[in-house]
């Protein structure tokens, strides 16, 4: 069992996969020779050969099609946008053909692809590589939409992703890409998409988030029980489907709930966490929800990207409000 | 300085508009063969026909006819191999005859039910109405037989508009770069909607774009089925032996409106229509056939008889068929249904109910 990082488990998990599957192939830009421009490909070139590690043209319009045509007739295509910000010209094929291929076809053709990218901001990259643009993908019927927040969850639910008889988007928090290392046993064991883990139990508050804040959460929470407040954490993990079986269990028990996300506020995944708890379980809550989120505004230029991600401070702010909200 | 590459496209008939042959046929173009290619053609066109005077009275929705290229659709048709993969747009009913659809199977998709993509050979890609994005399809199909050394091809259609979209220079560019085995056939009609050809590219052909790409590409006159059939056939065969992609301008003209939901009248003048019907392609074929004897007004009759009962009876099926149940909207989205969407299935069973008790429930078509 070894010690690695999330970008690491994502290696592993490609590894292990192209290993046991040989319908399973690579494509994207830089992802042969060059492993990737985060190394998340290292290696599998060298391992599996040209043929089952594409880089292609320059093209994420062509990458999105080549995927469609690969996964109808029998491959699993695994393929790589290099930075999030840059799968807009791959949309058209995600909308009006990934997703709903299956459909079209009543079953007679199906789109069984992954599309990985990196996301988030943090890292002081360039203009259009720190956007959290989740909703734009969940917004669409047909995909689904995951976001692993540690190694492990990384290793597992990639598996799951590429095991999906479905078209999958798997959004990697580059920020946390190398942020902690976790012990993964490279044994082919998958997660279910579709569920939120619950990654600390309390009574007090639900908070729910995903990605890189993750780790501001569990910070932000254990300060809080340090008070004598328990927060229950919630890692979404597929923001679609949404698993709200688990959020609505949690916030029912607490009355409280904070969700805390990087994207952008208006019209999100918290928007439709928010308007479901709203819906199903309003007479359970003790206080209005709580949002920490981006703001609806650009992305800023690194200089200023820590103003806009949501911090520890500005979580536990919220935590410490709404717990005495409602008193 | 001196020239680096040198390119040219050629181009390529044997059967002139007046039905002469202008160069020695090939050997595959026997009688019987142009004879039965011609056949596919009027059933064709009295099923196009059928099908616009279905939408004229409000049976079937909005439909693209195929009125002037059936030539380029059945030879394609019949130039494919069964385990070759068709990844058509949105024009290509003679070919889809040809893949197994039935008449009534094209009306269903136009008539607004999705199990009209149910037909054909399973293999094959679904009508595809946003322009050229089937482009990266057949990249995809192409590039999978390749890493599984299946000795077949992919063949995608496109029309001339489509051919200004990135999605076919980008498949084609990838194309040349991995030598796949597809054969990308454009309709060039002349007219995308209401924009002619020369307003969409200042390229004298649209055949000289594959040369971005590296693939070896040409223009057939697509009204001459000898022609579109010959480039066809040898394409295929090309990427057969593992000699990568050919690009193939078919130019022909569209005779009808884009859409039934289009009036040509608005943009384009009746004097170019009625030339370009002095050049169609199915009295060309009709008028070699006449005079090498091989067809006569006898047969004409008794074949445009056949065609109508065909259409009549694909007519009648296609308009007492009974709308899907609407829960199917929810039956295909995935493998399995997600968690939470239960709920809106029920929601819309008991619409369903509600609505079917006063009348209102899915449209039929008679």
């Amino acid at each position: 069992m070894a010690e690695v990082t999330l970008v690491e488990a994502v290696n592993l998990a490609l590894n292990h996969e192209m290993r046991t599957d040989n319908s399973v192939v690579i494509l994207g830009e830089d992802v042969g020779v060059n492993g990737g421009v985060f190394r998340a490909t290292q290696g599998l070139r060298e391992t599996f050969g040209f043929k089952r590690v594409m880089d292609t043209p320059l093209a994420e319009t062509l990458i999105g099609g080549l995927s469609v045509g690969m996964a109808a007739h029998g491959l699993k295509p695994v393929a790589e946008i290099q930075f999030l910000g840059f799968i807009f010209a791959a949309y058209e094929q995600l909308i009006t053909h990934a997703a709903r291929l299956r459909n079209r076809t009543r079953g007679r053709l199906s789109c069984p692809m992954v599309i990985r990218a990196p996301f988030g901001g943090g890292i002081h990259a360039p203009e259009h590589h720190s956007e959290s643009t989740e909703a734009l993908l969940a917004h669409i019927p047909g995909i689904k939409v995951v976001i692993p927040s540690s190694p492990q969850r990384a290793y597992s639910l990639l598996l799951a992703a590429i095991r999906d008889p479905d078209p999958v988007v798997f959004l990697e928090p580059k920020r946390i890409y190398r942020a902690v290392k976790q012990r993964v046993e490279d044994d082919g064991s998958d997660l279910p998409i579709g569920s939120c883990f619950t990654l600390r139990e309390g009574q007090d508050v639900t908070l729910v988030t995903w990605g890189a804040s993750v780790m501001e959460a569990m910070k932000a929470a254990n300060q809080m029980s340090e008070r004598g407040v328990e927060v229950e954490v919630i890692d979404v993990a597929t923001v679609k489907p949404l698993d709200m079986n688990t959020i609505l269990a949690s916030v029912r028990k607490t009355g409280r709930c904070v969700i805390v996300h990087e994207a952008t506020r208006s019209f999100g995944v918290g928007a439709e966490i928010s308007a479901q708890i709203a819906e199903k379980a309003l007479v359970d809550l003790i206080a209005p929800v709580k949002r920490v989120t981006g703001y609806d505004t650009v992305m800023p230029y690194y200089r200023n990207e820590n103003y806009f991600m949501p911090n520890e401070e500005e979580i536990l702010a919220a935590l410490q409000a709404i717990v005495h909200d409602g008193e | 300085m001196e020239a680096v590459c040198h390119f040219d496209i050629k181009f390529n008939r044997f059967i002139d508009p007046q039905g002469n042959v202008v160069d020695r046929l090939p050997d595959w173009a026997t009688e019987s063969f142009l004879v039965s290619a011609y056949q596919d053609m009027v059933k064709t066109r009295v099923f196009d026909q059928k099908a616009i005077a279905l939408q004229r009275t409000g049976q079937l929705g909005t439909y693209p006819s195929t009125l002037g290229m059936e030539a380029i659709g059945v030879a394609i048709g019949l130039a494919m191999d069964k385990e070759d993969v068709f990844v058509p747009y949105y024009r290509d009913h003679a070919t889809l005859l040809k893949r197994g659809y039935r008449m009534e199977d094209i009306l269903l998709y136009w008539g607004g039910d999705e199990r009209g993509s149910l037909a054909g050979m399973p293999q094959d890609f679904p009508y595809c109405v946003p322009i050229a994005t089937q482009c990266g399809h057949a990249v995809g199909v192409a590039a999978a037989k390749k890493i599984r050394g299946s000795s077949n091809a992919s063949l995608v259609t496109i029309g001339d508009g489509g051919t200004s979209k990135g999605d076919f220079l980008e498949a084609v560019n990838v194309a040349g770069a991995w030598q796949l085995p597809v054969v990308f056939i454009i309709n060039n009609n002349q007219w995308a909607i209401s924009v002619p050809r020369n307003l969409q590219t200042g390229a004298k052909t649209l055949a000289q774009k594959a040369i971005l790409g590296g693939v070896p590409s040409l223009q057939v006159d697509g009204n001459d089925f000898v022609a579109v059939y010959d480039a066809t056939k040898e394409a295929l065969k090309r990427a057969y032996h593992h000699k990568g992609a050919t690009v193939i301008e078919c130019v022909s003209y569209r005779l009808s409106d884009h859409t039934t939901a289009d009036d040509a009248t608005r943009y384009r003048r009746s004097e170019e229509v009625s030339s370009a019907w002095e050049r169609e392609p199915v009295k060309r074929l009709q008028q070699y056939l006449y005079k090498q004897g091989a067809w006569n007004e006898h047969k004409e009759q008794a074949l445009l008889k056949e065609a109508q009962q065909a259409v009549e009876v694909a007519v009648k099926r296609y308009l007492s068929s009974e709308p899907e149940p609407a829960e199917a909207m929810f039956d295909h989205l995935y493998a399995e249904m997600p968690q939470g969407m239960e709920e809106q299935l029920e929601e819309l069973s008991t619409k369903v109910q509600r609505m079917a008790a006063v009348g209102k429930g899915g449209s039929s078509h008679g």
